[in-house]
């Protein structure tokens, strides 16, 4: 067999899907689509604790499951402490299967954190998946506290004396840096080929690692289904949603934007930020406040170095500038 | 071997024998005895086990949720807050039907703030769906320590064994500790048939709509009935293998023809064995209620035919309602054809002394006209109007 006849079998092996066509979720669901890349990198030798939530909830209408893993819904705020328990019972077990934790954004942010922080400190290896959709879309779309600042939600709406949420993103990959774990970062469902790498570089360090996936909602952030790979592609295209890699804390790796786009782009396409496009005189104060948090990101992470990344985010899967090839 | 030994450090070493796999905790008084000891175990190399110290009791529960799904034999233990703290993860693990030992240690839940026993802490969490078997004396805690990991796993339920805080946990009793052989034989390694395994995947927690809940909860009822059976085979296996008797679902201790029984549940039943002994009086039939989940409905109506008064005394109250244990014990006697009257009382709230004293008291009460339900060991002179009538400051 030749060397290309390998590689063309390497290059078209389907690859393991541990969450399965037929589920529930809306069209467009980014969620659904980092929950099944996710997995894609992991293979099959994982149990997986998930929290309540919309990933839950659609895979898991009993008696269907969606779902091709070992797989545990208990609570909606005790993900990282369940895992925690499976990877100290594999440990004393003495076997080897990968631990993973599923949260959204409120069972990471907000009602799961203290387990999360714990899970964290005491060092089990679990790689905790973060779906951060900006939310509570299983509820119906409430705040929480990774909603962004100006985003309108159902219990941030926008009206005459508010201009939607008043606080700010909570910058939860700090927070998670400062417990010095071996492996943070950041992912996106638009850069698919760059977030298995991520996964597979989690899965591979001692202890724990945590990954935050940005995940659209056409349903919440109010976007076309169609839309939902290119708002994520523009928010870190704007800097707003920067792909970064931590390690014991430090900066180690960031996707380089070859083309700054305006947060206006990436705002304009979402019915969360509409209240933002008016002649509102507090409209224009929000929007560049909002550009102000990108510019503030581009700068702190350093997201126009000029590094031999070969992974940028003008096409991160396709364009290859040789080097390394990392999909 | 005979042996004095505080409760806390019997209930250890009892554990540590069932060979635990995963051990998470968080230390709450008067539980944190028995986690310093069993840390101490695996200090010292005596238990192999990973012991995860969580940061609440919610994930202490949650820890050993997971471990137990995994294939782990777990345990952990609580009291009090901690107990209320871990309420929704107990019923999760519960409606799951995944087996795993929790030890309580009976304490008061606050306000007002109370670190001392009684037992509305696991009264409160009494409908959460786990097997709850309450220890009269420390003796019991370690039998029922270990049968409590057999019937677990064989009825695939939580099992909470409930032991007096202080009272019992902070005691020194002689006691006798089995062997590892014993407890190795009585016990076989731990298997969950529906683990957590990347060969055979399944999906455990599902959504379950409105057609198949009421199913679910039915079977969850079901198992807890059927536990009954578990519970008394344990106990009459345990009772072969260390050849101590074991009372499981209600112990009776006293005259047959006797026509007045007490009930309790947990370290005052000593209390009322040594005060009947001390103060005579008419034939009186002591009963303790070693199991309340599942209820021990045709154990308890034998137990009580033929009595014509049966004091039930709990360590807990319903606020607004009638005791605890009292109304089940009523509602389970009702169907016999001569049903005792049931005087239902609360004693030893918030740690108040169960003193020997309070045997005649009680006897006394039958005779007595007294509410539906009363703590009996009330001191009126306390309350703040009675205060204001004596001239005292409130």
């Amino acid at each position: 067999m030749t060397t290309r006849t390998l590689l063309d079998l390497r290059l078209n092996q389907p690859r393991f899907q541990g969450m399965e066509a037929g589920h529930r979720a809306c069209q467009g669901c980014g969620q659904a689509l980092a929950a099944r890349l996710v997995l894609e990198a992991t293979g099959p030798d994982v149990v997986v604790a998930n929290a309540t939530g919309c990933l839950e909830v659609f895979t898991t209408a009993w008696p269907d499951s969606a779902w091709r893993v070992a797989w545990l819904h208990s609570l909606f705020e005790n993900t990282a402490a369940v895992a925690a328990g499976m990877e100290a019972a594999l440990k004393a077990q003495g076997r080897n299967t990968k631990v993973l934790a599923f949260a959204g954004d409120g069972g990471t942010f907000d009602i799961g954190f203290q387990a999360l922080s714990g899970m964290l400190e005491r060092g089990h290896n679990v790689l905790f998946v973060c779906f951060d959709n900006e939310a509570y879309m299983n509820t119906g779309v409430q705040r929480s506290g990774s909603t962004p600042h100006a985003a309108a939600t159902t219990t941030s709406p926008a009206g005459v004396a508010r201009m939607g949420k008043r606080h700010l993103k909570k910058d939860i990959l700090s927070i998670i840096a400062a417990h010095h774990i071996p492996y943070a970062a950041t992912a996106s469902v638009a850069y698919p080929a760059d977030l298995r790498k991520k996964v597979r570089r989690g899965l591979q360090v001692d202890g724990p690692s945590f990954l935050q996936i940005h995940s659209p909602c056409p349903l919440g952030w109010a976007h076309g289904s169609e839309l939902s790979i290119e708002v994520a592609r523009l928010a870190v295209q704007t800097g707003l949603f920067p792909l970064i890699e931590l390690e014991r804390g430090a900066l180690t790796g960031a996707m380089h934007i070859r083309q700054i786009r305006p947060v206006t782009e990436y705002l304009k396409l979402q019915g969360r930020f509409r209240h933002l496009f008016t002649d509102d005189p507090r409209a224009r104060e929000e929007l560049a406040h909002l550009q102000a948090l990108a510019d503030h990101n581009i700068e702190i992470y350093d997201l126009l170095g000029n590094s031999p990344e070969a992974l940028d985010t003008e096409g991160a899967d396709t364009v290859r500038r040789g080097g390394l090839h990392s999909a | 071997m005979r042996q004095a030994l505080e409760g806390s450090q019997a209930i250890a070493q009892a554990v540590a024998l069932c060979r635990p796999q995963v051990v998470a905790a968080y230390p709450i008084t008067p539980q944190t005895h028995i986690v310093e000891n069993l840390a101490r175990l695996v200090a010292d190399g005596k238990l192999g086990c990973e012991l995860v110290s969580v940061e609440s009791e919610f994930s202490a529960a949650s820890v050993a949720l997971g471990a137990a799904c995994a294939g782990s034999r777990a345990y952990t233990a609580s009291a009090s807050q901690g107990i209320l703290l871990m309420s929704e993860v107990l019923y999760n693990i519960a409606g799951l039907r995944v087996p795993l030992v929790l030890t309580c240690a009976n304490r008061a839940l606050s306000a007002p703030l109370s670190i001392w026993n009684d037992q509305q802490d696991s009264m409160a969490v009494r409908d959460a769906g786990w097997i709850q078997l309450y220890c009269a004396d420390n003796q019991e805690a370690v039998d029922i320590t270990i049968q409590a990991f057999r019937i677990a796993e064989r009825c695939e339920l939580p099992v909470m064994v409930c032991v007096d805080g202080f009272t019992l946990t902070h005691t020194l009793e002689p006691l006798e500790l089995p062997s590892q052989e014993i407890v190795d034989r009585f016990l076989p390694p731990y298997r969950f048939s529906r683990g957590l395994d990347p060969l055979a995947p399944l999906s455990m927690g599902t959504l379950v709509a409105p057609e198949y809940f009421t199913e679910a909860r039915h079977l969850h009822h079901e198992a807890l009935l059927a536990a009954r059976q578990e519970v008394e085979a344990a106990a009459a296996d345990w009772a072969a293998a260390c050849g101590r008797e074991q009372a499981p679902l209600v112990r009776v201790d006293g005259p047959p023809e006797a026509t007045i029984g007490m009930l309790t549940l947990g370290s005052v039943f000593g209390t009322l064995l040594d005060a009947r002994d001390q103060f005579g009086g008419p034939p009186v039939k002591l009963l303790h209620l070693g199991c309340f989940r599942p209820f021990p409905t045709e154990a308890l109506r034998a137990a009580c035919t033929g009595l014509e008064h049966l004091i039930v005394l709990e360590r807990a109250i319903s606020p607004g309602a009638d005791g605890i244990v009292g109304a089940e014990v009523r509602s389970a006697l009702m169907e016999l054809d001569h049903p005792p009257r049931v005087h239902n009382f609360a004693a030893g709230l918030g740690g108040r002394d169960v003193p020997l004293a309070i045997y005649p008291r009680l006897l006394d009460a039958i005779g007595k006209p007294h509410p539906r339900m009363s703590a009996i060991d009330l001191r009126p002179e306390l309350l703040p109007d009675k205060a204001h009538a004596a001239g005292e400051a409130p």
